[in-house]
């Protein structure tokens, strides 16, 4: 914050991208949109087009304005309404899980009920997520269709392995054939998001080894084990 | 926090204070312990920091995650600004260029503290070199005052405030005098490996200075020292520190404190000049201009009364603006008058110039060092730790640009959430448990480092008034004119080739492929413009005086950064407070002397 380090609340927690500069084609428009950019990783809009997209309906909710109140609890659906269709829920659950699935780290996705949270995010009336919102829901109808198209059956009701099958072609962008592009970036912007709201949560916390959100008398800094680990002495006595 | 309502600021004031953050606070302080009757207009809405700051709330607990919009902009969902941002429908600015690179980003927070509220808290001492910089290497503009005759207000600040920090001795990096410095936080992994790398590249890591309370103030002894011989006003500054928590080592500072325990205007400030008695807060009160009397003194302010629409006019005896140095310079500009037809004490012209922002880049690394360390605790001070003061003054004649700048740092195992912790490059395609594994291993892993350097003022950086555009009160808004010189353009390519051999030292890996050409931030962006109203030593060639008053009209003050005649690498903010506590005491003596 600058004035400070003018980041995010943890810098290290969100890590940039190599060489992928956001596009920003609404930028004289969202001109402040510049300065997040890096740090949401925005999806990049031509994959499914920076128009309208066909079969997309569009968002007319109102954003929580400038003075929202902030010492509050807040949960999905309570500032707009939630907008996936029942189907899209199922492939996006399904998908969540089988990014983000229970092993000895933590909870699936879905205990979590991370896809409100990725419900809540594409169906937010703010450049960003209006942006995602023409990513994720034809990407999730993808999902279905190529679902059906090698197994005949949509993406929720398919075995881990066809799922996998699926996701083994659009993990990764740098390495998708040019069939599996856009699927890739679907995924990729998918992944994102899921995770994003997954750390989030006190199990993702535990997931990933944060430790802290919680008073103390006193800062001790970081234990011996970490510092003979690294190599330093704690300079501050 | 308590305000009256417009029509209820009736009183024979004898100061209107216009803005209520770091300078503001600092006047309203200083005057009201003097006794002095006060009437603050604050443009935003009452703030309550005790009630409405998030404390403890999860990022899962926000909309979208914490992540910043159009409503809650680039610091995020939980960030203390309301109704603020860079960009706020009621109150536009204009560009005077097209050109991304020529325009500026002006950040207001319309709120009672203002910027003070989400600040991140960073309080550094000009040194003394940072007053005489065109005396040292013929560029930008001398200051009318030097660092001895500031250092007491810093080290009053200092102790008022309370800011945690080191003696280190270096090169125009000053020491505060013993014991008025709190014990600074011990250093996170990362800041230490930074530490122990930077040594070999002779980057002096050092504990960094930050306005947060690492233990209680010590109300029996300090209010004596502020105020020897005032028992009345060590009685209430006694009480204000007694109610100020030491930090808990949790949550980020940016949303601001319910405790207390690091400094915001509405915290530290606010709370004991109230207690005098002696200060009004009017909320919602939007400043048109400065009213000139016939003896061509202030004699008050005229303000719009957001709650009603309607124009309020209040009188005093002497008017300090600290509404920021772009809503000072509009609030000038826009007080026109038959003795001032060019803004009010605007006799020299240089109402808008010399505006300043500090030089911004920043660049990420990735450090296998810190990978899958054990979890631990990270939180700390809810800011930085550590930081590198500038460190080639005897350098400065080799480099191709004057300056300094100094190097933040970010490297914390923080609160996660709201971002994909695995850059799809890392992870190479994970998802299911590999995801997961990855995702723990490289937590924590990301270093950034940020260059906080110094903008020399120049003739291209200034605001005037827009022609046809004006807000929704029909205010007339600023218009804004930028330029980088080729000066900050090397400072950036110099700071981006030492952050990448930093990280690369500490055995990592630069996370952003850029030059500093192509990466200063935008004018604006880091949010410390000052200037806009340089102090100097003659009239002619300054707006006011070294004790912040206009040359033209001496009951106006000027105690926002407006007043900078340069902007050293070090962040405003204890230096508009020293300066206007220093105002804030000529005011006084000048008042009681009859002189203004």
């Amino acid at each position: 914050m600058s004035h400070h380090f003018q980041e995010p609340e943890s810098l290290s927690a969100i890590p940039l991208i190599v060489s992928e500069a956001p596009r920003l084609p609404r930028r004289t428009v969202f001109k402040w949109f510049v300065a997040v950019a890096a740090t949401l990783q925005l999806g990049d809009a031509l994959v499914f087009g920076a128009e309208p997209v066909p079969g997309v309906p569009p968002v007319s909710a109102t954003g929580y304005g400038s003075d929202p109140l902030l010492n509050h609890t807040y949960k999905p659906g309570d500032n707009w309404s939630l907008t996936l269709s029942r189907t899209q829920r199922a492939a996006a659950i399904a998908l969540a899980d089988v990014i983000l699935p229970a092993d000895n780290l933590g909870p699936a996705a879905s205990e979590l009920r991370v896809i409100d949270f990725v419900d809540e995010w594409v169906s937010a009336p703010y450049p960003a997520q209006l942006l995602d919102r023409d990513i994720v829901l034809p990407g999730l109808d993808w999902l279905d269709a190529e679902a059906s198209r090698r197994f005949g059956r949509v993406f929720a009701a398919l075995a881990l392995e066809q799922q996998r099958a699926i996701c083994d072609d659009i993990c990764f962008a740098q390495r998708a054939t040019d069939a599996f592009r856009s699927g890739a970036r679907f995924f990729s912007r998918f992944r994102s998001l899921t995770a994003a709201a997954y750390y989030a949560t006190p199990e993702g916390w535990e997931a990933i080894g944060y430790v802290g959100n919680q008073p103390s008398l006193n800062y001790e800094g970081p234990p011996e084990e970490v510092l003979t680990r690294l190599g330093v002495e704690q300079t501050v006595r | 926090m308590l305000t009256i309502k417009a029509e209820q600021a009736t009183k024979d004031y004898d100061v209107i204070i216009v803005g209520s953050g770091a300078g503001g606070g600092q006047m309203a302080f200083t005057l009201t312990l003097a006794g002095i009757k006060c009437l603050m207009l604050e443009a935003g809405r009452a703030y309550d920091p005790v009630a409405e700051t998030p404390m403890f709330q999860r990022k899962d607990q926000a909309p979208l995650l914490g992540t910043s919009t159009p409503d809650k902009q680039f610091f995020g969902f939980h960030d203390a600004t309301i109704d603020g941002g860079w960009e706020m429908e009621a109150e536009p600015y204009t560009q005077a260029s097209d050109k991304p690179e020529e325009q500026f980003w002006w950040w207001r927070a319309r709120m009672l503290g203002g910027r003070t509220n989400h600040w991140g808290r960073i309080s550094l001492r000009n040194g003394p070199y940072d007053f005489k910089p065109k005396s040292r290497d013929g560029f930008g503009l001398d200051w009318p005052i030097d660092y001895d005759e500031i250092e007491a207000y810093y080290t009053k600040v200092e102790q008022l405030i309370g800011v945690y920090g080191s003696n280190e001795g270096l090169e125009n990096t000053p020491n505060s005098p013993d014991g008025v410095l709190q014990p600074p936080p011990k250093g996170r992994a990362g800041e230490l490996l930074a530490q122990k790398h930077g040594k070999t590249l002779g980057i002096p890591i050092i504990p960094i200075h930050r306005a947060v309370l690492t233990q209680k103030l010590d109300a029996d002894r300090l209010p004596a020292k502020l105020f020897p011989g005032n028992t009345w006003a060590q009685k209430i500054v006694g009480d204000a520190m007694r109610a100020r928590a030491a930090c808990f080592w949790a949550t980020p500072c940016g949303r601001g404190c319910s405790t207390g325990a690091n400094y915001q205007s509405t915290t530290v400030h606010l709370p004991p000049a109230l207690a005098t008695g002696n200060l009004d807060i009017v909320a919602n009160a939007h400043v048109r201009e400065v009213l000139l009397g016939p003896d061509g003194k202030a004699s008050g302010v005229l303000f719009i009364d957001k709650t009603t629409g309607k124009d309020v006019q209040v009188n005093a005896r002497a008017v300090v603006l600290a509404a920021s140095s772009g809503e000072t310079v509009r609030i000038m500009l826009n007080s026109k008058s038959t003795l001032f037809p060019d803004g009010i004490a605007n006799g020299s012209g240089l109402v808008g110039k010399y505006i300043m922002d500090t030089v911004g880049t920043s660049l990420q690394g990735q450090i296998p060092a810190l990978e899958n360390l054990p979890p631990y605790n990270e939180d700390g001070a809810g800011g930085s730790h550590f930081y590198a003061p500038w460190w080639l003054y005897k350098e400065a004649g080799k480099l191709g640009f004057p300056r300094g700048y100094h190097i933040e740092m970010g490297a914390t195992r923080g609160m996660p959430g709201g971002g994909n912790p695995l850059p799809d490059d890392l992870g190479a395609g994970a998802y299911g448990a590999r995801y997961k594994q990855e995702a723990r291993r490289y937590y924590g892993s990301f270093m950034g480092f940020a260059c906080r350097g110094e903008m020399i003022p120049n003739d291209n950086c200034f605001a005037e008034l827009d022609d046809t555009v004006k807000d929704k009160w029909g205010v007339p808004v600023l218009k804004w004119h930028w330029k980088w010189a080729e000066h900050e353009q090397r400072m950036c390519d110099h700071a981006e080739q030492t952050f990448k051999q930093l990280i690369e030292t500490m055995g990592g890996t630069v996370r952003t492929v850029t030059t500093g050409r192509n990466h200063i931030d935008p004018g604006g962006k880091i949010i410390h413009e000052v200037g806009g109203a340089i102090m100097g030593s003659h009239r002619n060639t300054s707006v006011c005086n070294g004790y912040n008053q206009t040359w033209d009209v001496k009951n106006l003050f000027l105690v926002d950064g407006t007043p900078f005649p340069s902007n050293a690498d070090k962040n405003p903010t204890l230096t508009i407070m020293a300066l206007a506590w220093r105002a804030g005491d000529y005011l006084v003596d000048q008042s009681k002397k009859g002189l203004l």
